[in-house]
């Protein structure tokens, strides 16, 4: 596949410029798939790919079976979480009965952070991340980039504001992974609370300060409060939060003209954005829920070929 | 071939085209990726030049239909590139177009890929070489040049907007 690309695809971490290029270059082709009138191609006639969420998902879990669906693949998506896991099944011998049944690909969302590095170190087939636990999103951030180059074609110097629940987000590392290798500059912000430790080293600026990380941004990407990870009390309210952290239309006018405000959904509306900022003109979420399917069916694509013969 | 035969030929294939079809009015020209879109190109603008009218022209990516993309188990997936047909296909006469013609499976693949996007009235093919060894029973309607070769051999079409001069290359 991409050069020197691994057997799976488990996080941003670990791939080349080039690499990211590849995939964002296929996805382009692949998205104009999606406007014919017959959106499937042939390519993946024959293979199976398992979606294993042990964690519920909605939008990542459609995307995932569209893109499957339109690569002409036969395509199982278990709901893990209510099955052999509940009678007392460990993950991997879980992944070891799916892989019995020899699956081409397994797409896995895991609440544990580095499940699917697990999985893929017994598995023999690719295994793509779709989330896990506060690790990485790797698909997330690759349509997340692939959005932004739709409005802004070169990544390289452009100011890209995160804003939100950074600690519990792996929505954030992949999205900084992927956007220092491909040379935006990377704010960061939000309460002290939620600001993991030992960020600085990812070559981001942190702040707590929602003026200065919005001002003269191209970007402004919101993250989701994931009150369900919260053990314990991060900030005093939701309102309190909003006043503070809350994407709004005055702040919205601090970024730069041409500013785009992204969100990974599913958003809480008045709590980290504003109804009028996220149905607003910057906004471009829905766009990014549409990329997700050329952005995963060219991560099928390009995993499908298998790992390059080693040397 | 060079520069010079290769435009001759593209005019030549134009005037058959206006010939066999009696005009431009339900034509359109689709190249095959890479070679063929700028192929397609040049024998719009020929096109243009004889009859002065434009006939639309678009570009097909046929890596995705190919029937040899997941037989290797291991190895670098090819490059996909944006398909690009801005009309619709419906009863129109569709041209067709690429740059050698073998074994005839790119052919194959590129009428599977152009069905999905809707009913043309006919497809005709354009090929500006034509070295023979079909694997499948493909025959173009258009030819360039027969190019008696041995499998052995390669053909190689150097075009000016990607390779920056023309010309036909036997190697081996």
């Amino acid at each position: 596949m991409i050069p020197g690309m691994k057997k799976d695809l488990l996080g941003i971490d670990g791939l080349t410029r080039d690499e990211i290029y590849r995939v964002l270059e296929t996805a382009e082709a692949m998205h104009e798939i999606g406007e014919r009138p017959i959106k499937k191609v042939p390519t993946l006639r024959g293979k199976t790919i398992v979606n294993m969420f042990f964690e519920p998902s909605t939008r990542t879990r459609t995307s995932f079976e569209i893109a499957e669906k339109r690569l002409s693949a036969d395509t199982l998506s278990l709901a893990v979480a209510s099955s052999s896991v509940i009678k007392g099944e460990t993950l991997v011998d879980t992944a070891r009965n799916i892989e019995a049944m020899a699956p081409d690909m397994i797409v896995v969302r895991h609440q544990s952070s580095g499940a699917c590095h697990l999985l893929a170190r017994i598995c023999r087939s690719p295994i793509i991340n779709a989330g896990d636990g506060m690790h990485e999103h790797p698909t997330q951030a690759l349509l997340d980039a692939f959005t932004i180059r739709q409005h802004k074609p070169v990544i390289e110097g452009l100011k890209v504001a995160i804003i939100g629940d950074l600690l519990h987000s792996r929505v954030l590392r992949s999205n900084i992974l992927l956007l220092r290798t491909l040379g935006a500059e990377v704010w960061i912000c939000g309460p002290p609370t939620l600001i993991p430790p030992g960020t600085g080293r990812l070559g981001v600026h942190v702040t707590t300060s929602i003026r200065e990380a919005v001002t003269d941004a191209d970007v402004v990407m919101m993250l989701r409060i994931q009150q369900e990870r919260m053990q314990g009390a991060f900030f005093p309210s939701l309102r309190e939060y909003f006043q503070v952290f809350g994407m709004t239309p005055e702040r919205v006018r601090l970024a730069k003209p041409d500013v785009i405000i992204m969100h990974p959904g599913p958003m809480n509306r008045g709590v980290e954005i504003a109804s009028e900022v996220a149905d607003g003109p910057y906004s471009v979420i829905l766009e990014q829920v549409a990329n997700g399917v050329a952005v995963r069916m060219a991560v099928l694509y390009l995993l499908a070929g298998g790992p390059e013969a080693m040397d | 071939m060079d520069a010079d035969r290769m435009s001759r030929t593209l005019t030549r294939i134009a005037h058959e085209i206006l010939e066999r079809n009696r005009g431009v009015d339900d034509l359109a020209l689709v190249g095959i990726r890479t070679r063929g879109v700028p192929l397609a190109r040049r024998v719009a603008r020929a096109l243009h030049e004889i009859q002065g009218d434009e006939v639309p022209t678009g570009a097909l990516d046929i890596t995705l239909y190919r029937d040899d993309l997941m037989r290797h188990a291991v190895g670098a997936q090819p490059v996909i590139r944006r398909t690009e047909i801005p009309f619709s296909i419906d009863d129109r006469r569709i041209l067709l177009v690429d740059d050698v013609l073998y074994t005839g499976r790119t052919i194959r693949a590129a009428l599977d890929a152009l069905i999905e996007f809707g009913r043309p009235r006919a497809i005709q093919l354009i090929v500006l070489v034509d070295r023979g060894h079909r694997e499948l029973p493909i025959k173009a309607d258009y030819v360039g040049k027969n190019l008696p070769t041995s499998a052995t051999q390669s053909v190689q079409v150097h075009l000016l907007e990607i390779d920056g001069r023309d010309e036909v290359e036997v190697i081996g």
